[in-house]
């Protein structure tokens, strides 16, 4: 079972706040989904490599050019940022 | 269906307008009960289909999706409409874009209805995951419509829309047609091009058509299929007219049984629709042949570990810094700074529904230091292994066939509670995300439950980019 602090720890990398009662929750439910997955060291899996895309293309890369976007685009994404200035996102401060 | 309203639009006998309105009228009459749209586009869509009786009139030949009204999963961006992924972290997001695909129905004169419902971020198995309602499905109003493209098989089977499109990560298309009785299909991974779909699990997901008639599914799959500069992962195809390969004969064809899909854990009455079916697959000319998936039975752990693991990666992006809501209030924080780590954890937190952070967190954790080898790593070799089962099989046989779903659709709330009983309701579809072939879902059958006659889905799977065999076996399967 995984211990109080595994959770607060991946929530942390997560970036999810997380209450008190949550915690427990995790515990117990991450736990069985990890117990589940255990029934893959059943596999042999040595020299098998990871594999990759899984329809086989590779370095797919797109010519290195400017392109221009649509102004309406533009000004549409701006519409989205939760505050902004100048044109710009504006962030909260990182250190406090 | 598609085609017939095509003739009905070329000839006067219905105008697009007409048939536009009528299903705008079936969706204020009917949809209060099955819920299964989130947004409706009508102004456009009138306009649109305004546009279409227009050209008609000057006798200007028109695409056969022109004028035909459909619905989108909410997860597909539209430029300047709301696009929420039925998440309150969206709830504000006017989508700036226009993805790929809707890129390609509009130019073809497709009318757009609106967009329909599905599980948060297309994370869950019966659209129950909704931040904003609970789809039902049409042939019994107590129970789900699967998922997580439930909005989209509920609108198709409930006459709320001709056709719709919906995404499929492990099951995501097939599995709620399966339990609407209507037909899904998810192309080989990079047929159709992901832009502008709100990603879950980018080296799973694929877009496909819902749709009433396996003829409907290649019509539409024509029209959105192709290399799109703006995904990277999207394959080269020749503009084939999937139509075309329809010939109603599957003489000679070699179908694969697995073993391990009819096992004894599949319920004695779906086996017996599975085997009806295969017999009329064999008396319509096909060859059965039993197979092996060796590796079959790792097919959800593995797909359980690599798909979290991405959704970690693609969530980072809801941050409530550049979109979406963004909780900036000095209560809310634990810490009482109000600076930008809070914004990140205060955001999620509120933002984002409980499977969504638990698949979070799962993969978080998997990908971890210390855990990736064990997790990640070991999955993705197994992920090779099962490829190279669906390689080796597909050496003897043409398609694969099971059913889509261990069940028909459940009462709604009846696994909310269980995890892993909702996770095993993707036992069978699972894997063709994971190797990445194209599979369908149609109707084989139907049980009955209390007195209601629930839809029964089979699947078959091709070869990869074999979708032409793959539509045209289930296309015999159902005009006979």
């Amino acid at each position: 079972m995984l211990k109080k602090e595994d959770i607060m720890h991946i929530a942390q990398l997560a970036r999810i706040g997380l209450k008190e009662e949550e915690i427990e929750k995790y515990q117990r439910e991450l736990s069985l989904v990890l117990d589940y997955f255990k029934k893959l060291e059943a596999v042999d899996t040595e020299n098998i490599e990871s594999i990759g895309h899984i329809t086989g293309s590779h370095s797919v890369v797109r010519d290195d050019k400017i392109i221009e976007c649509e102004a309406k685009i533009i000004e549409e994404i701006i519409n989205n940022f939760p505050d902004q200035k100048n044109n710009q996102v504006k962030v909260k401060s990182i250190l406090t | 269906m598609i085609r017939q309203l095509h003739e009905n639009l070329k000839s006067g006998k219905v105008t697009s307008v007409e048939l536009t309105q009528k299903y705008f009228d079936e969706i204020d009459e009917k949809d209060k009960n099955i819920l299964a749209y989130l947004t409706l586009h009508k102004e456009e869509a009138l306009a649109e289909a305004q546009r279409i009786d227009d050209k008609i009139k000057k006798g200007e030949e028109i695409d056969l999706l022109s004028g035909i009204p459909m619905a989108l999963k909410d997860n597909m961006c539209v430029q300047g409409g709301r696009t929420t992924a039925a998440s309150k972290i969206l709830d504000n997001y006017i989508a700036p874009y226009d993805a790929t695909v809707v890129k390609k129905l509009k130019k073809q004169g497709a009318v757009i209805l609106g967009k329909t419902n599905m599980d948060e971020f297309a994370m869950g198995s019966s659209t129950e995951n909704s931040a904003y309602q609970k789809t039902k499905n049409p042939h019994d109003l107590n129970r789900v419509p699967g998922g997580t493209s439930g909005g989209s098989a509920a609108a198709v089977a409930g006459g709320l829309a001709v056709y719709a499109l919906g995404s499929d990560t492990g099951g995501s298309v097939r599995q709620p047609a399966s339990f609407c009785g209507v037909v899904g299909l998810k192309p080989t991974y990079g047929r159709v091009s992901r832009h502008g779909l709100i990603a879950m699990a980018s080296s799973f997901d694929q877009i496909g058509p819902v749709t009433q008639t396996v003829e409907d599914a290649a019509i539409v799959l024509s029209r959105i299929a192709g290399r799109d500069k703006k995904d990277a992962t999207s394959a080269k195809s020749g503009g084939k007219l999937y139509e075309d390969y329809l010939q109603g004969d599957i003489r000679g064809m070699k179908i694969g049984v697995p073993k391990e899909y009819f096992s004894d854990d599949l319920s004695s009455e779906i086996k017996e629709i599975s085997i009806k079916a295969l017999e009329k697959f064999k008396k319509l000319g096909a060859e059965l042949v039993e197979i092996n998936i060796p590796h079959n039975e790792y097919a959800l752990p593995v797909y359980y570990i690599t798909v979290p693991s991405e959704i970690s990666s693609n969530m980072a992006r809801f941050d409530g810094i550049r979109y979406g809501l963004s909780v900036d209030d000095q209560e809310q924080s634990k810490i009482g700074g109000g600076n930008l780590l809070e914004t990140y954890l205060d955001s999620r937190e509120i933002g984002l529904g409980t499977e969504v952070k638990r698949r979070i967190m799962l993969g978080t954790y998997a990908l971890s230091a210390g855990y990736y080898d064990a997790y990640y790593k070991k999955a993705q070799k197994v992920r090779r292994l099962l490829k190279q089962d669906f390689e080796k099989a597909f050496e003897s046989v043409d398609l694969i066939f099971s059913p889509t779903a261990p069940e028909p659709a459940f009462k709604i709330g009846e696994k909310t509670t269980d995890l892993l009983q909702m996770y095993l309701s993707d036992i069978y579809t699972v894997t063709a995300n994971l190797v990445g072939v194209p599979a369908i879902s149609f109707p084989i059958g139907t049980v009955e439950r209390e007195g209601k006659n629930l839809p029964i889905g089979g699947q078959l799977m091709g070869r990869w980019f074999g979708e032409e065999e793959l539509l045209n076996a289930a296309h015999t399967f159902e005009i006979n």
